[in-house]
């Protein structure tokens, strides 16, 4: 092949679906490569939840009434943690520019990036969060619904969390700000999780707060990515 | 269909400053403009809005006549920036670097031809060595390598002599003569000479100024 086809001019490409796989394929494959960080959220929520029993009281009936909560605002936070590192990688060695000047929408390279995300954020803090329970001596028969709860809440927490980390990839100290930014819009998602584990406790059906999480999960996965996209964008033009 | 980017009477403000005012561009088919001027003169900033990354400018920006956000789609599929960054992952190969860039252009993922391109930067041998342990030369290399792997009618380089020995110089220069004679363009930032290069035009910033 030549070195230069020179001046013809090429159509816009399609195979925006193979941008995307490429993207997510090399965010999970650089993950696997630094397993180390990428284990640090999960390593956190460990800590944070053995911890508890420790400093509060080992009583398991004070801890069921607590378990719930502490869960999720651990998962939360786990989440919270990881965001900074979501862009910044891309925004140092100038792969971000490239992913923002490709011939592909940018929202599907986003939403590819957030998906890496919650595959090594979210969803093992859900999967993990059922053996951590134990600790807490989370009443039997909310297993299922917690580690449900966290699998749908983890995913809007991504692509929600995905909006402050791209607002803040520019500036030097953007941690505390992406906290701030989108803690308030972690909230529902906090509640309505909670509200999920503590209904199955006490055995009722927690299918709504389920139907909740799961409409906030649809509502921002069909904006978030559009989002991201734009605040990438304007974090850029800085 | 070949290609014409002009910019009329652009402007832009940095930090109560203007980098430059009333600048008209035009770059067609088979040409090189190299942007000059003194650090800080606003090179990079000129070469970010020309190539559509930047919105925060004043005037006029056209590609083959139309304006250019309302044709983005076919400028950047036209279009190769290489900055500052070379934009290569440390934690991947130079051949995973490669055929990611190939699957963002829209192109079918050929190992060959990624293979192809990295021998023919200098990089043979370094296919499978994690970038972040090759040298600085080596990673502009990499990147550099894009520019035979995924071809594209206007290349956009933010320095890429950068870190380049002197055999890798003579080779992008090479490959600039070559482009811009296939009909190609190029628009280019550096502060190398340039020796070999016919049909280069030089655009100065930061003089004009107050």
């Amino acid at each position: 092949m030549s070195a230069s086809d020179g001046g013809a001019l090429r159509p816009p490409p399609h195979g925006a679906g193979r941008a995307f796989i490429a993207t997510l394929s090399r965010g999970l494959r650089l993950a696997f490569r630094r397993r180390g960080e990428a284990l640090n959220p999960l390593v956190f929520y460990a800590l944070v939840i053995t911890l508890f029993p420790i400093g509060i009281s080992p009583d398991p009936a004070l801890l069921a009434v607590i378990a719930p909560g502490l869960l999720w605002v651990a998962a939360l936070l786990a989440a919270l943690l990881s965001l900074d590192t979501l862009f910044r990688g891309d925004f140092e060695d100038g792969s971000l520019e490239q992913l923002i000047l490709a011939p592909q929408p940018l929202w599907t390279q986003t939403l590819a990036k957030v998906c890496v995300h919650w595959l090594m954020t979210g969803l093992p803090l859900a999967l993990s969060a059922p053996l951590l329970a134990t600790l807490l001596a989370l009443p039997a028969g909310s297993y299922a619904v917690l580690t449900l709860s966290l699998v749908l809440g983890s995913a809007t927490l991504s692509l929600v969390g995905a909006i402050g980390a791209a607002l803040t990839v520019g500036l030097a100290r953007g941690g505390v700000l992406t906290s701030l930014l989108i803690l308030p819009l972690y909230i529902p998602v906090l509640v309505f999780g909670t509200g999920a584990v503590e209904a199955a406790i006490a055995g009722q059906s927690a299918l709504p707060y389920l139907a909740i999480l799961g409409a906030l999960l649809a509502l921002s996965l069909m904006l978030a990515p559009w989002a991201i996209a734009a605040s990438l964008r304007i974090s850029l033009n800085g | 269909m070949s290609l014409r980017l002009q910019a009329r009477q652009l402007a832009c403000e940095r930090d109560d400053r203007w980098l430059f005012d009333g600048l008209d561009v035009m770059l067609e088919s088979g040409e090189i403009l190299r942007v000059e001027g003194p650090n800080g003169s606003g090179k990079t900033t000129l070469l970010k809005i020309l190539s559509g990354q930047l919105d925060d400018y004043d005037g006029a920006l056209e590609f083959n006549g139309q304006p250019l956000r309302a044709c983005r789609d076919t400028f950047l599929a036209n279009l190769l920036y290489l900055g500052h960054a070379p934009g290569v992952k440390a934690g991947l190969t130079p051949l995973e670097n490669l055929a990611w860039y190939q699957a963002l252009g829209g192109e079918a993922p050929d190992e060959a031809a990624c293979e192809r391109a990295l021998n023919d930067a200098g990089l043979a041998g370094f296919e499978d060595t994690p970038a972040g342990r090759l040298s600085a030369g080596q990673n502009r290399r990499v990147a550099l390598a894009r520019l035979t792997l995924t071809p594209r009618a206007l290349w956009v380089l933010d320095e890429p002599f950068t870190a380049l020995d002197r055999e890798g110089v003579a080779m992008l220069e090479r490959r600039l003569s070559h482009h811009a004679k296939a009909g190609g363009s190029v628009i280019i930032t550096t502060h190398h000479a340039l020796g070999g290069l016919q049909r280069v035009r030089r655009l100065r910033l930061g003089e004009a100024l107050a």
